[in-house]
C-alpha cells in the first residue's frame, strides 16, 4: 500500500506530459471569435466609394457572406489580395471592412490591385472593428445567411486555410441556405 | 486698415503666446493623459487596465502594452468608466467581443474549477499532514519504541565517525 | 574553419559524454574500479571539448563570421565586442551550447571535489551527469547546432542584436540562471545514484548538501538579476510578471529551497528520507521543464524566444525519458515512507515540515496557474489567461504563513521543543511586529491613510528580524566575539533569513505605495509627485553607437533642492528598425524615481510615466542577501573537510 503511493509522482507526470504532447500541436496565439454562433453586431457606416449611403448589418442580406478586414497600412492584406480576387471570381460573396484606413487610399488600392468586394464598409474609427473583436488586420469572418457568424481567421486566407478550414463550412452554408 | 491691424495682432500674439504659456506653466501642473471627472475613476481604470489583458500581444496588460488594439480597448474601458458603467459591465463588455482570454483573473466557472480549488485542497492537504506528523504524533508514538526507529544511537555514532562530526545546533 | 573545429569538438564531446554515462555504470555493477574511476578523467576530457567547442562559437562572434546562420542572425559588425560575446547565448542555439558547457563544468567540479565519496557512488552520479550531457548534446547536434552555414550566399552584414538584450543584463542573468537551473543536475545524480545503490542515509543527505546550496545560490542571484534587467529594461517599471517564462524559474527555485531545508533535517535526523529524494529529483525536473516551456513556443510570454515545434518534441522525449525514468526509479526503489514521525510537536522538522509543505503548495499552484491555459486549450475549454491576479491571490497568504513559520523556527530544536520555550521568546517579537505594522504604515503613507498591504508588510518584515535578532542574542549574550563562535551554516541562515525579511519589505511597500502617473507634458511643464517636483525641459534628439533616440530632460527637485536629472530615451535602432523605450532612474535605498519616455502628442507635447517606488531597492537588494546567506552556508566548516571516507566501495546490488 505505502509503495502504491511512490507512484503518484510518476502518474502525474505522465498525464503531464499527455497535456504537453497535445499542446505542441496548438499555437497559443490562435484566438478564436468570442462572436462565432453570434449574430453579426448591428452598425450604420458608410460605404466605400459613396460615403452618402448609410450601411447596415441588413446589407449583408441573406446569403452567405465572407467579411474580409483590410487596409492599406496592413502589409499581410497585400499578401491576401490576389486570393480575395480568385474567391470573388469563383463567385464567393466577399464584403470589406475598410479598418482604420483612409478614403482615398483604399480607392486607389482597390483600383490598382482589382476589386473583390461586393462593397466596403467604412469604418474608420474601428468601431464596427472593436464590435467585432478585431485584433489587426487581415481578419476574415464567414457569415451565413441568417447574419449569423460561423468561423472567424486571423490572418492572410490564403489557398491552403481556404481548402482547408473554410471551404467545406462554406458549402455547406451555401446547401443550408438553399 | 483693420485687416492690417488684425495681421499685426495675430503675429504679435504668435510671437508672445509661447512666452506667455511657458510663463504660465511654470506655475501650471501638467495634465494627465487620460483625464477623468473623478480620481476614483483613474483608480479603477488604472486597476482595470492591470487586469486585462492585450489579445493581441505576447502576454502583456493593457497597462503595458502600446498596441493599437490595447488603445482601442482603453478607450472604451474610459467612455464607459465616465458612462458610470460598473467594472464588471466593463469587463463583460470585452470579454463578449474579445472572449475570457482577455481576463487575466479568470471567472470562477465550471471550466476553471480545478484552476481555482486545486491550490486551496493542496493547502489543506498540506495542514492535515502537518496536523497528522506533529500533533498526532503522541498517539503514533505509543505504537513505535522511540525515535530510534529512524537511526539507532549505535548508527548516529558510526555516522557522527565518518563525518567527523560538528554541529551547533 | 574554426566553426568546423567547434563542431568537431561538440561531437568528440558527445563522443565522451556516451562513454561517461556507459562505463563507470557497468563498471559500479560489476565491480570494475579502473572503470568506475574512468568517470572523473571522462568528464574532464568533455569539458574540454564542450569549452573548445563553446570558444569556437565565441570566436566566431568576434570575427564576424556571418556565413554561419546563427552568428549573421544574431550580431553586427556595428556592435560593441562585449555584447559580441553575450550574443553566443542571446538566442535557442548559443544558449543550449552554454548550458551543456555548464553541465560540463558542473560535472567535472564533481569530478574533482567529491573525491572522498564512495567510488560506486561517485562513479553513478558522473554517469547519471554523463547521460544529461549525451541528451544536450544530442539535442544541440540534431536540432539546434549553432555552427549551422549558411554557403555559398553568406550575408555580407549580420542582423543585429535585439536591443533588448544588448546590455549588462544579457551577459550576466542568463549565465547564473542556467547555472542554477543546471546545477541543479548535481543533487538530481546524487539522488539516481542512491536509489540505484539502495543506500539513502545521513551521509548522502551531506554530500549532496553543499551542491544543493551552491546550485540555489545560482539561482536566487539568477533570478534576482533577471527581475532586475526587466525593471529597468522593459520600461514599465514592473519586476515580476508572473509571465511563464518567470515562472518557469521559479518554480525550481521553491523546490530548491525546499529540498535545502529538508535535506538538512535528512542529514540531521535520518528523516523525510523518500520525500527529500524526490524534491532533489522535482528540482531538476522543474529546470528542465522550464527550458522545455520557454522554448518549444507551447505558451506565449513576453520574454519571447524562438520557437520551434520540432525542437519542442525532441525536448518533450527528452523530458520523458529523463523525468520519467527517475520517477519510475523512485516509485520502485524509492524508501517507504515513514509512517509514524520520530518528532513531535513544535519541534524543528515540523517547522521544516511546514516550510515544506508551504513551498510545495507554492510551487504547484505556479504550475498549475502556468499550465491551466494549455490544460483548457487542449480539452476545448476556451482559450483562457491566467494572470498576476491569480497568482498573487495565493501566493501572498502563502508567503505570509511561511513568514511566520519562520519566526517560530528560530527558536526549535530537533526531535521537539518545550512550548514553555517558544513562548518565552515570542510575545516581544510579535508585539513589536504588532505595533510597527499598526504604526509605521501611517507614517509612511503621504496622505496618512492606512494601507492593509503594508501593515502586514511591515508585520513581516519585524516580526522576522526581531525573531532573528532575539535568537542572535540568546547565542550571542553580550560577548560580541562568541559571534565567530557560530557556525557559518548558522550564520548563512540567518543572513538568508533577514535577506527574505528585506524583500518581503519591497515588495509589499512597493507595491502598496506606487505612484504611477501618465502625463502629457509640454517642455516647460512641472507635475508634483509623492512630494518630488517633475520638470521636463523638453527633448533632444541625441545618437549612440547604433541608434539615435529622442531623449528628454527631466529635473526632479524636493523643496527646491535638485534630486536628480532624468535622461529617459525613446531609441530608435539602426540595423532592425525596432523602437525601445529606455527609462531613466534615481535609484535610492528609501526609494526610486522612475520616469519613462512615451508617444509625442499634440502641440510638442509628449506623454510621459512618472513613477515614484518607495523600497523597490530592497526587493533586489534583500534577494542578493538571501543568495550570499545560501553561499556562506554552503561554506561550513564539516563541508570543507574532505577526509578520506571509511566506508569501502561496496559493489551495490
Amino acid at each position: 500500500m505505502k509503495r502504491v503511493a511512490l507512484f503518484v509522482p510518476l502518474v502525474v507526470f505522465a498525464i503531464l506530459t499527455l497535456f504537453l504532447l497535445k499542446g505542441l500541436e496548438r499555437d497559443p496565439t490562435e484566438l478564436p471569435s468570442a462572436l462565432v454562433g453570434e449574430s453579426f453586431p448591428i452598425f450604420t457606416l458608410p460605404s466605400l466609394g459613396d460615403e452618402q449611403r448609410l450601411l447596415t448589418e441588413r446589407d449583408l442580406g441573406s446569403r452567405v457572406v465572407l467579411v474580409n478586414v483590410w487596409a492599406t497600412w496592413c502589409f499581410a492584406c497585400r499578401i491576401e489580395h490576389p486570393m480575395l480576387n480568385q474567391l470573388a471570381a469563383q463567385g464567393v460573396n466577399i464584403i470589406g471592412l475598410n479598418y482604420k484606413d483612409q478614403n482615398d487610399k483604399a480607392l486607389q488600392w482597390l483600383e490598382q490591385k482589382g476589386n473583390p468586394y461586393l462593397f466596403n464598409i467604412v469604418d474608420a474609427n474601428g468601431i464596427l472593428g472593436f464590435d467585432l473583436g478585431v485584433t489587426g488586420a487581415p481578419e476574415t469572418y464567414l457569415v451565413d445567411a441568417s447574419g449569423t457568424i460561423r468561423y472567424r481567421r486571423v490572418g492572410v486566407v490564403d489557398q491552403r486555410i481556404w481548402d482547408e478550414e473554410i471551404k467545406d463550412l462554406y458549402q455547406q452554408l451555401i446547401g443550408e441556405a438553399d | 486698415m483693420p485687416v492690417y491691424f488684425l495681421k499685426l495682432l495675430l503675429t504679435a500674439s504668435l510671437l508672445i503666446l509661447p512666452l506667455a504659456f511657458s510663463e504660465r506653466s511654470e506655475l501650471l501642473a501638467s495634465t494627465e493623459v487620460v483625464e477623468f471627472s473623478d480620481p476614483q475613476l483613474r483608480k479603477r481604470y488604472y486597476q482595470l487596465v492591470q487586469e486585462l489583458r492585450c489579445p493581441k500581444c505576447q502576454n502583456q496588460n493593457l497597462a503595458d502594452s502600446n498596441a493599437p488594439i490595447s488603445k482601442d480597448m482603453k478607450a472604451q474601458i474610459y467612455s464607459m468608466l465616465e458612462a458610470k458603467n460598473t467594472d464588471d459591465e466593463i469587463k463583460q463588455h470585452l470579454v463578449s467581443r474579445y472572449s475570457e482570454f482577455v481576463l487575466y483573473r479568470p471567472e470562477v466557472n465550471t471550466n476553471t474549477w480545478f484552476l481555482w480549488f486545486a491550490p486551496l485542497c493542496l493547502v489543506f492537504v498540506g495542514v492535515f499532514i502537518v496536523w497528522r506528523y506533529a500533533f498526532a504524533g503522541g498517539r503514533a508514538q505509543s505504537n513505535i519504541k522511540s525515535d530510534t526507529a529512524v537511526l539507532t544511537d549505535k548508527q548516529q555514532q558510526q555516522l557522527s565517525q565518518l563525518l567527523g562530526e560538528d554541529d551547533n545546533s | 574553419m574554426i566553426a568546423e573545429l567547434g563542431h568537431f569538438a561538440l561531437i568528440i564531446a558527445l563522443a565522451m559524454a556516451v562513454l561517461q554515462s556507459v562505463v563507470p555504470m557497468v563498471g559500479s555493477f560489476r565491480g570494475y574500479s579502473n572503470w568506475m574511476r574512468l568517470g572523473s578523467s571522462l568528464s574532464i576530457g568533455q569539458l574540454l571539448f564542450v569549452a573548445i567547442s563553446f570558444l569556437c562559437l565565441v570566436m566566431a562572434f568576434l570575427n564576424d563570421d556571418f556565413s554561419l546562420k546563427y552568428v549573421s542572425q544574431n550580431s553586427n559588425t556595428a556592435l560593441p565586442d562585449h555584447y559580441k560575446i553575450s550574443a553566443v547565448w542571446a538566442a535557442h542555439e548559443g544558449s543550449l551550447l552554454l548550458w551543456a558547457l555548464i553541465l560540463a563544468g558542473w560535472t567535472a567540479a564533481v569530478a574533482l571535489f567529491s573525491r572522498s565519496l564512495p567510488l560506486v557512488l561517485i562513479a553513478r552520479i558522473l554517469s547519471v551527469l554523463g547521460a544529461i550531457s549525451v541528451g544536450f548534446a544530442l539535442f544541440l547536434l540534431l536540432t539546434s547546432n549553432p555552427f549551422e552555414r549558411l554557403l555559398p550566399m553568406a550575408p555580407m552584414e549580420g542582423a543585429d542584436l535585439n536591443p533588448l538584450l544588448q546590455d549588462i543584463g544579457l551577459i550576466i542573468h542568463p549565465p547564473m540562471l542556467y547555472m542554477g537551473y543546471v546545477g541543479f543536475a548535481v543533487p538530481f545524480a546524487f539522488a539516481i545514484a542512491a536509489l540505484i545503490g539502495g543506500q539513502f542515509d545521513s551521509a548522502w543527505a551531506r554530500w549532496s548538501r553543499p551542491w544543493i546550496n551552491l546550485a540555489w545560490v545560482f539561482l536566487t542571484i539568477g533570478i534576482t538579476l533577471g527581475s532586475w534587467w526587466a525593471y529597468y529594461e522593459l520600461g514599465w517599471g514592473g519586476w515580476w510578471f508572473w509571465d511563464p517564462v518567470e515562472n518557469a524559474s521559479l518554480m525550481p527555485w521553491l523546490v530548491g529551497t525546499a529540498l535545502m531545508h529538508s535535506v538538512s533535517a535528512t542529514e540531521k535526523r535520518g528523516v523525510f528520507r523518500s520525500w527529500t529524494l524526490l524534491l532533489a529529483i522535482f528540482a531538476f525536473s522543474l529546470s528542465l521543464l522550464g527550458t522545455f516551456l520557454v522554448r518549444s513556443g507551447i505558451l506565449t510570454s513576453v520574454h519571447a524566444f524562438a520557437s520551434d515545434p520540432e525542437r519542442g518534441v525532441f525536448m518533450l522525449m527528452f523530458l520523458a525519458i529523463v523525468i520519467g525514468g527517475s520517477l519510475m526509479l523512485f516509485a520502485l526503489r524509492g524508501p517507504a515512507m515513514q509512517k509514524v514521525a520520530a518528532y513531535s510537536g513544535w519541534s524543528r522538522e515540523v517547522m521544516l515540515l511546514i516550510n515544506n509543505v508551504i513551498l510545495v503548495s507554492a510551487m504547484t499552484m505556479i504550475l498549475i496557474g502556468t499550465l491551466y491555459p494549455l490544460v483548457a486549450d487542449v480539452l476545448e475549454l476556451g482559450k483562457i489567461s491566467v494572470g498576476p491576479p491569480y497568482f498573487n491571490f495565493f501566493f501572498v497568504p502563502l508567503t505570509f504563513g511561511l513568514v511566520v513559520a519562520m519566526g517560530i523556527a528560530v527558536f526549535t530544536k530537533w526531535k521537539s521543543t518545550e512550548s514553555r520555550l517558544i513562548l518565552s521568546k515570542i510575545p516581544v517579537p510579535l508585539l513589536l511586529a504588532i505595533i510597527c505594522g499598526g504604526v509605521f504604515p501611517f507614517y509612511l503613507a503621504t496622505d496618512y491613510s492606512f494601507s492593509i498591504v503594508a501593515g502586514l508588510t511591515v508585520f513581516m518584515t519585524v516580526w522576522l528580524t526581531a525573531t532573528i535578532a532575539v535568537d542572535l542574542i540568546d547565542k550571542v549574550g553580550t560577548n560580541i566575539k562568541r559571534v565567530a563562535r557560530l557556525s557559518y551554516s548558522y550564520l548563512g541562515m540567518q543572513l538568508a533569513h533577514t535577506g527574505l525579511a528585506i524583500c518581503v519589505l519591497g515588495v509589499g511597500l512597493s507595491s502598496a505605495y506606487d505612484q504611477t502617473r501618465e502625463l502629457r507634458m509640454a517642455p516647460g511643464d512641472n507635475a508634483e509627485i509623492a512630494g518630488y517636483t517633475f520638470n521636463f525641459s523638453g527633448v533632444n534628439p541625441v545618437a549612440g553607437p547604433n541608434f539615435t533616440a529622442f531623449q528628454a530632460q527631466i529635473k526632479v527637485t524636493q523643496d527646491r533642492r535638485l534630486v536628480a536629472n532624468l535622461y529617459p530615451e525613446k531609441r530608435h535602432y539602426n540595423a532592425g528598425g525596432q523602437v525601445m523605450t529606455e527609462a531613466a532612474i534615481d535609484p535610492s535605498l528609501t526609494r526610486d524615481i522612475y520616469v519613462s519616455l512615451g508617444e509625442p502628442l499634440t502641440g510638442g507635447a509628449w506623454a510621459l510615466s512618472l513613477q515614484v517606488k518607495p523600497f523597490v531597492r530592497c526587493i533586489w537588494l534583500g534577494a542578493i542577501m538571501v543568495g550570499l546567506g545560501g553561499l556562506l552556508a554552503a561554506t561550513d566548516r564539516r563541508y570543507r573537510r574532505r577526509k578520506k571516507s571509511q566506508t569501502k566501495p561496496a559493489v551495490a546490488s
